[in-house]
């Protein structure tokens, strides 16, 4: 391999650019931020994912300079950034409605926090020249925010926000207001700008396949926590709670009792039914009440009993949500429980196997399904 | 086109008549030959140079015109500062009465306001003269442009200021640079609007105008009372005219603006 993977977060030794330490945000009665304490390392492309209201823009507006901690402190390289205001951070942001100065060519609005810099004219053009070539602007230099499009104005905010060369930078829902071609175009885009400048990211959204994405780490938020920070794949894989393996992707969650068996657990979830078994890595009591989160893709569907699969339960198909490239399969299994199964349609729609009301066969691996505690 | 019935075409004639008739008259009749208000005696436009021979005309107008000027413009620094704490000041206590106090001058009484001001300059013992007419119009013509410029603020997106304060600016540059040339056409607007109250101001003015300074207004309602001349006639349709134009001006500037703004953002949109 001899490649280095990117992972601070599990190197000791490094230092991280951002630390909450018991960071807590009140508005009068109501709790944004409850309590949190986390580091963003340097060079880090940083998600905080969430349903409005989670307080995740909160979070943002406190590094930013424009909200102040009700209890604890933010470091941004070691310094305590609460005395210092706004205007004299080495953070800049993108703004949600990208905030262009409508009176200011595209030109002067990536000049604009240069020249409070007291910077010689000839490197202030220079450098907005530079952020021009990045964001490819060149030739709408000259245009009025209003005299450009959507997509535009997204890359003015962004070279707007680098200019500065900021030590952080925060994207506020960079993306909600572009459709959904444009975005993904812009998600690489966003990737790309963001290793060529080595800038730390930390970026604000509620869609999850947006944070998935880009992320080096996605921090998924609750009601003023952080539930789980890791990276997509680990989120996506080994959700700590149901709240998470729920909010990022589709999955079908079921409850049972567990018992040992062998290197996993047994879980009974039904009177009757045969229970499945998981070889997920998690410690249970005898008896415990957990849950089993399987997803979609991860469940086989075929006409007959599988051979060798430990794992197999009989339901009729309820629904088929066909999206082209995949099928979701709603199969009821013992109980009146829903299973999602879901199949990559590589043949013509004409042939396929299975239609509603057919009964079928369920089955997935021993390592499908993850166990989450009560 | 859709042809007018013919109620919607009387409604129209009666509606404009009531409007403009009054002034259509006195138009006319500036330019008339004789000095009797009620008799027609050809044309002549010789009462336009009598007024501006007339001294003590143009004494008026100066003062006017400089009380206005002056006034609008303290009037609109200290609106806009007024405005500025209603709408961004968020709550704190006395929120309620002050923005109340900031608007009670709109339908305070003019005699009243007058009245309260004239016993102020003489208990402090100012002379009354063009300062006190300056202050007297400030203090009710402010209200106004806070008005104005407080509900374009409502419509104003705050992230804008917190971009420029991003972006390194102190709060007054932030002020300076990016809010005020954005609020700059209710600013304006403000401007002109207590511009044009003190202009015509008579009620207030001569509470607080003293034998010093003379208005306009004071003088032609004075020399009205000493019987109606063609001069009054020839002042005022100069009067109407400036407004006309400048009106017209106005809205010719706005509407070509705005459809430059329009024909823009189409091209915007089609490119993208």
């Amino acid at each position: 391999m001899g490649q280095t993977v990117f992972e601070p977060w599990n190197d000791p030794d490094a230092k991280p650019l951002i630390q909450f330490k018991g960071v807590t945000k009140r508005f009068g009665d109501f709790t944004a931020i409850d309590n949190q304490t986390f580091d963003i390392y340097e060079r880090e492309f940083f998600a905080l994912l969430g349903p409005s209201g989670c307080g995740k823009t909160t979070m943002m507006r406190m590094l930013a300079g424009f909200e102040a901690p009700t209890e604890g402190t933010i470091l941004l390289g070691g310094q305590d950034i609460a005395p210092i205001p706004p205007n004299k951070r080495a953070v800049n942001m993108m703004f949600q409605s990208y905030a262009l100065f409508p009176h200011l060519s595209v030109w002067d609005n990536i000049a604009f926090g240069l020249k409070r810099d007291r910077m010689s004219k000839d490197a202030i053009a220079a450098r907005v020249e530079e952020m021009l070539k990045l964001t490819r602007l060149t030739q709408f230099a000259r245009r009025k925010p209003h005299q450009i499009s959507g997509g535009q104005r997204q890359r003015v905010a962004l070279a707007r926000s680098l200019a500065k060369a900021p030590k952080l930078l925060l994207l506020d829902e960079p993306l909600g207001a572009l459709d959904a071609k444009l975005r993904q175009a812009t998600q690489f885009e966003l990737m790309d700008i963001q290793e060529k400048t080595g800038t730390t990211f930390v970026i604000v959204t509620h869609d999850q396949e947006e944070a998935m994405t880009v992320a080096s780490r996605v921090a998924v938020m609750d009601n003023g926590r952080i539930v789980q920070a890791d990276t997509p794949a680990r989120i996506y894989e080994n959700p700590t709670t149901t709240y998470v393996a729920d909010f990022i992707g589709d999955v079908t969650i079921v409850t049972g009792r567990a018992t040992r068996s062998g290197e996993g657990y047994e879980v009974r979830y039904a009177e009757g039914a045969a229970p499945i078994y998981s070889a997920f890595d998690i410690d249970l009591a005898e008896g415990d009440t957990c849950h089993i989160a399987l997803r979609p893709e991860k469940v086989a569907i075929s006409a007959e009993r599988p051979e060798g699969r430990r794992n197999a339960v009989q339901g009729k198909i309820i629904d088929i949500a066909y999206l082209g490239n995949l099928s979701t399969y709603h199969v009821e299994i013992a109980g009146g429980r829903m299973v999602k199964a879901q199949t990559a349609n590589t043949r013509r729609l004409s042939r396929r196997d299975f239609t509603w009301e057919d009964t079928v066969w369920l089955s997935w691996t021993d390592t499908a399904a993850v166990l989450l505690r009560e | 086109m859709r042809r007018l019935t013919w109620f919607n075409a009387t409604s129209l004639t009666l509606g404009f008549a009531f409007l403009y008739l009054p002034m259509l008259i006195l138009i006319i009749y500036s330019f008339n030959e004789s000095k009797l208000v009620t008799v027609w005696a050809g044309f002549s436009t010789k009462w336009y140079g009598e007024l501006l021979r007339d001294e003590a005309f143009i004494d008026a107008a100066l003062v006017t015109l400089r009380v206005a000027v002056v006034s609008s413009t303290i009037a609109t620094v200290l609106g806009t500062m007024a405005a500025l704490v209603l709408v961004r000041a968020g709550r704190f206590p006395g929120r309620t009465l002050f923005s109340g106090m900031i608007y009670a001058p709109l339908v305070m009484p003019e005699v009243i306001t007058g009245l309260s001001l004239l016993l102020l300059f003489i208990g402090i013992g100012l002379d009354r003269g063009i300062l006190t007419i300056i202050l007297a119009h400030t203090t009710f013509s402010m209200a106004f442009v806070a008005v104005v410029v407080s509900s374009r603020l409502m419509t104003f997106d705050r992230s804008l200021e917190e971009a420029a304060l991003d972006l390194g600016c102190s709060p007054f540059d932030a002020f300076r640079l990016v809010t005020l040339p954005i609020i700059a056409p209710a600013v304006i607007s403000g401007w002109l609007l207590a511009f044009t109250l003190s202009l015509d101001d008579l009620v207030i003015a001569s509470f607080t105008a003293g034998p010093s300074a003379t208005t306009l207004p004071i003088k032609i309602w004075s020399s009205i009372r000493l019987g109606v001349s063609p001069e009054i006639n020839a002042l005022s349709t100069i009067m109407i005219a400036i407004v006309a134009v400048g009106v017209i001006t106005a809205s010719l500037v706005t509407k070509r603006a705005s459809l430059r703004q329009q024909a823009e953002e189409r091209a915007a949109a089609q490119q993208a």
